[in-house]
């Protein structure tokens, strides 16, 4: 089978567990005002590589990967969920560690069926949620949040291991109150392992420049080391109270 | 040599070093103590080495303000008795002794080169003396005189266009390491009997090759004498064994402060000193005649003179390496042909300097890294390492293969047994203009002139691989002799005009020497071959019909992506010139080994070479060391690596280095919680937890 990647990172230590060989896929139904990389979005571009092409290159670079494995991201890698799924069986029957960094903006009841066969070879999912308010979600990101919401519902019914990303965009999403909410709805997920807050930042503007797109978040400085500690605190109070029962 | 077990030795436990000569390695083997604990037992700097450091601190600031000199001697030359004492506060030194007679004043070292002494001292505003320019011009050669008396015009030529550069011949070659323990271990009297018996019993038949031997030997005798000497300036006796931990670094101390009185080399390196010192700190601790605190103390004094070596250089020599390296190297941890870890307490003294002193350049802290190391040494390491950017990691498990476990590192890589090996130093070979040559019959591209002989140019619009390959290899093969025998010619006179005599006095008589080459340009050759081989490239000739400048058409692979289409060529490059050196004659049997090394001076080599068939423009610097091109490695680090990773150490046996950089948040996330956080979770098992704890690290 033929996917369709952006490019690939043989030395990732911010992508999951360990050094991981990371594969950026090609295509998002997502507009987030703050993506980092819009040359990403497009699904017809990109460059077709088959899943042992992949395997071969993480294979030369193997010796790195003792305590890591490999990430796809993307992109929504999910938009190729057929490609992905094939690529974690065949790395699974290497012994090698998968992770998925999704949005899971594409995840519906009616392909279920892909979803259960999936995450059969999936040892952990990335999964960031952007905003728990649908309508501010749908303003931050031109899309509902419904999917997302159901997909680690979905995740945690499987007891499939996740870690929560979230970034803290200054006035987008440093809302106490939605925060709060976020926690409570995380705190209600059996299968989270981790929290992951990360500061909203600029490094990806100069693509917008090249590609020629507008971007829309001109003038939101980064997120400063205060406003994330503030943000995830808010989050973990939410977290505890759901978990305690309150 | 010995017939008595000297009364220094009380409590060591005997062995071959105390029975059959001079044997530092099997009495660290006999009598080191491992550590496999972890640094709690460190000790703060004392009040004395507080006052001594902030003394230098504003030394060093007086030196700044000063335009990066303080004080030059313009009138004595430097030889190991030269100078009266010199101190920064006699009551609290532990470890004593400098260069001059005092601190920050750099020596004057004509041996070398007048002319280099000359312009190192103008150029930062003082003047030699008129006596000594003329002792040095009319009555005394020097090695740099030495050298263009005998090289060719090709030879000249080839320096001038700097496909061949580097070359120490003006100045002191270094990567010498004298084997300074012994100064501590036997004392001085013990070292020059030793030294008398090995003349005495040097061959007697006078080839050019045995008087040779037999005036060195000599030389190392009269060299032995004078460091007795300066023991004796600084009031130590130190013709007897050390007999405790403060004599030993002492004497040690005084053995390469000797090397550097009289060598002002481009690498002075230390040797593998700490675990042996130890042996000695270890006994006095246990006898209970010093503190941990004192054995500190000393460590910091010893280490703070290293970091004050200082040599007068001109600014050209500080620019090829962006700054004013001594490469005062000094080898740390490793392990044993057991496979048991030569780490001691004092493993963790030295790095601890970088604590109780600051971090500093120098002396170069390098651990010799190898997976047996203990886990708390480790991690020692690695915090010490992201404090202060200080430590160099080199790869014992490669390395103890050839030397086995009493070797160290001479600059940044070059390694060699203690006392037993020493290096002949010999800078670099551009292989990038060599390609160019091939292309161009040997004319040289910015000179215009014929530098290399007038072989075939390639000739059409377009290069074919095929051709090109051919005519690089006949290059190659002209650029290898010339190359040998330009260092035979440095090695010749340094020997004649500049001979370490101190240094050589402490190695055995049957040294083996290392003829060390060097290539530089491997990441431009490689892509250059790749875009001929696998794109088009268009060559562009000026109106002499000299290619200048290319075009190329297409993508091509790329060296630093794990991609075997090029990396094969620079693993091929590597071995075909590496087969070309071995086929010629070097100076005293050197045992020829090439390196892949620039760290700074790939920078002034990207300026002296045109435009090259891979796209990059006349000037921009050559990528360091076998790090592929800037910006051309777009895999990310571990493909990079791998690439640099494929290059063969047994053909480059004298080092390969990767330039490589990370900012710390690169290297994984401060922000990630794990939700073993909330101390109430309620979902997840002991068990649980763990592992998700694990999974982070």
């Amino acid at each position: 089978m033929i996917g369709r990647i952006h490019s690939t990172e043989s030395f990732g230590t911010v992508d999951g567990p360990g050094i991981r060989f990371v594969v950026f896929m090609q295509g998002c139904p997502m507009r987030c005002k703050y993506c980092h990389n819009p040359d990403t979005w497009e699904i017809s571009t990109g460059k077709e590589v088959t899943v042992d092409e992949i395997l071969t290159e993480y294979n030369g670079c193997k010796e790195f990967y003792k305590n890591g494995g490999i990430t796809v991201t993307g992109g929504e890698p999910l938009m190729q969920i057929d490609f992905v799924t094939e690529l974690f069986e065949a790395a699974k029957a290497q012994g090698i560690h998968t992770c998925l960094d999704t949005s899971g903006i594409t995840f519906t009841e009616h392909e279920r069926n892909k979803f259960d066969r999936l995450i059969k070879s999936c040892d952990l999912v990335m999964l960031d949620i952007k905003h728990i308010d649908n309508a501010l979600h749908r303003e931050l990101t031109a899309q509902d949040n419904s999917n997302i919401l159901g997909f680690a519902q979905y995740l945690s019914d499987n007891s499939v291991p996740m870690w929560i990303r979230h970034v803290v965009v200054p006035d987008i999403t440093t809302d106490e109150e939605y925060l709060y909410k976020l926690g409570r709805f995380i705190g209600g997920l059996r299968s989270v392992k981790a929290l992951d807050v990360l500061p909203y930042h600029v490094m990806g503007v100069s693509k917008y420049e090249k590609l020629n797109i507008e971007y829309q978040l001109n003038g939101t400085p980064p997120a400063s080391e205060q406003e994330t500690l503030e943000a995830k605190s808010a989050i973990m109070r939410g977290i505890k109270d759901r978990r305690m029962g309150k | 040599m010995m017939s008595y077990f000297a009364e220094e030795w009380k409590n060591f436990v005997p062995g071959k070093w105390s029975n059959d000569g001079v044997n530092v390695r099997d009495f660290i083997a006999r009598n080191y103590t491992l550590y496999e604990g972890d640094e709690s037992f460190l000790t703060a700097p004392t009040e004395a080495t507080k006052k001594l450091w902030a003394q230098v601190l504003d030394l060093s600031e007086k030196e700044r303000q000063a335009g990066g000199v303080l004080d030059m001697d313009t009138k004595v030359v430097s030889t190991i008795t030269s100078h009266g004492a010199g101190y920064l506060d006699k009551e609290l030194e532990t470890i004593v002794g400098f260069q001059t007679d005092k601190p920050f004043k750099r020596s004057l070292q004509p041996f070398g080169g007048i002319r280099m002494a000359q312009a190192a001292c103008s150029e930062n505003g003082y003047k030699v003396d008129d006596e000594v320019v003329k002792i040095f011009t009319e009555y005394r050669k020097t090695h740099n005189q030495g050298v263009f008396d005998a090289y060719t015009p090709e030879m000249r030529l080839a320096r001038k266009s700097a496909i061949i550069t580097g070359l120490p011949d003006a100045y002191g070659r270094g990567r010498i390491i004298g084997d300074y323990r012994r100064v501590a271990l036997y004392g001085v009297d013990l070292l020059i009997e030793d030294k008398k018996q090995q003349l005495d019993t040097a061959p007697v038949r006078m080839t050019s090759e045995n008087i040779q031997l037999r005036e060195e030997l000599s030389e190392q005798i009269r060299a032995l004498m004078e460091l007795k000497k300066l023991g004796e300036i600084y009031g130590y006796d130190i013709s007897k064994p050390a007999k405790n931990a403060k004599e030993a670094i002492q004497w040690l101390y005084f053995g390469y402060l000797a090397a550097v009185k009289e060598q002002n080399g481009a690498a002075m390196s230390l040797g593998r000193t700490s675990t042996f010192i130890d042996i000695y700190i270890q006994r006095d601790l246990e006898a209970g005649l010093i503190t941990e605190e004192q054995a500190q103390e000393y460590i910091d004094h010893f280490i703070m003179k290293l970091r004050l070596v200082k040599f007068a250089r001109t600014p050209e020599y500080n620019e090829l390496f962006s700054g004013d390296p001594t490469w005062v190297t000094e080898s740390i941890g490793g392990v044993n042909i057991d496979g048991k870890p030569l780490v001691t307490k004092s493993s963790f003294r030295y790095l601890h300097t970088l604590d109780n002193l600051g971090p500093a350049p120098e002396p170069n802290l390098t651990v010799l890294w190898s997976v047996n190391l203990p886990q708390k040494f480790k991690e020692y390491c690695a915090k010490m390492s992201i404090k202060t950017s200080s430590i160099q990691y080199e790869n014992d498990d490669l390395m103890r293969i050839t030397h086995g476990d009493d070797y160290a590192i001479a600059c940044c890589v070059s390694s060699m047994r203690v006392g037993k090996e020493m290096q002949f130093f010999g800078a670099r070979a551009n292989l990038a203009k060599c390609l160019l040559y091939a292309i161009n019959g040997g004319v040289d591209e910015r000179l215009k002139i014929q530098v290399a002989p007038k072989y075939r140019a390639v000739e059409g619009e377009y290069l074919d691989y095929d051709d090109v390959m051919e005519k690089y290899d006949q290059m190659m093969e002209w650029l290898a002799g010339l190359y040998v025998n330009t260092l035979n010619v440095i090695h010749y006179m340094h020997d004649k005009y500049s001979y370490e005599r101190l240094q050589m006095a402490l190695h055995d008589r049957e040294v083996k020497r290392y003829f060390a080459t060097g290539i530089a340009g491997l990441s431009v050759v490689a892509d250059s071959l790749s875009a001929i081989k696998y794109a088009k490239v268009k060559c562009i000739r000026d109106e002499n019909g000299i290619v200048v400048d290319y075009e190329v058409e297409g993508d091509f692979p790329k060296y630093g992506n794990n991609d075997d289409r090029v990396d094969k060529i620079a693993v091929d490059i590597v071995e075909t010139f590496m087969e070309k050196i071995k086929r010629h004659h070097t100076y005293r049997h050197g045992v020829p080994t090439m390196s892949i090394l620039t760290i700074t001076s790939n920078v002034v080599y990207g300026k002296k070479t045109g435009n090259t068939p891979d796209g990059r423009k006349m000037g921009v610097p050559l990528a360091p060391g076998a790090n592929p091109m800037h910006g051309r490695d777009t895999h990310g680090a571990a493909a990079s690596l791998s690439s640099v990773a494929k290059l063969p150490f047994k053909h480059a046996q004298d080092g390969i280095s990767n330039t490589f950089s990370i900012v710390p948040d690169a290297l994984g996330k401060a922000g990630l919680s794990m939700l073993e956080e909330l101390d109430f979770d309620l979902d997840m098992t002991e068990e649980e937890l763990k592992k998700a704890a694990a999974d982070v690290q």
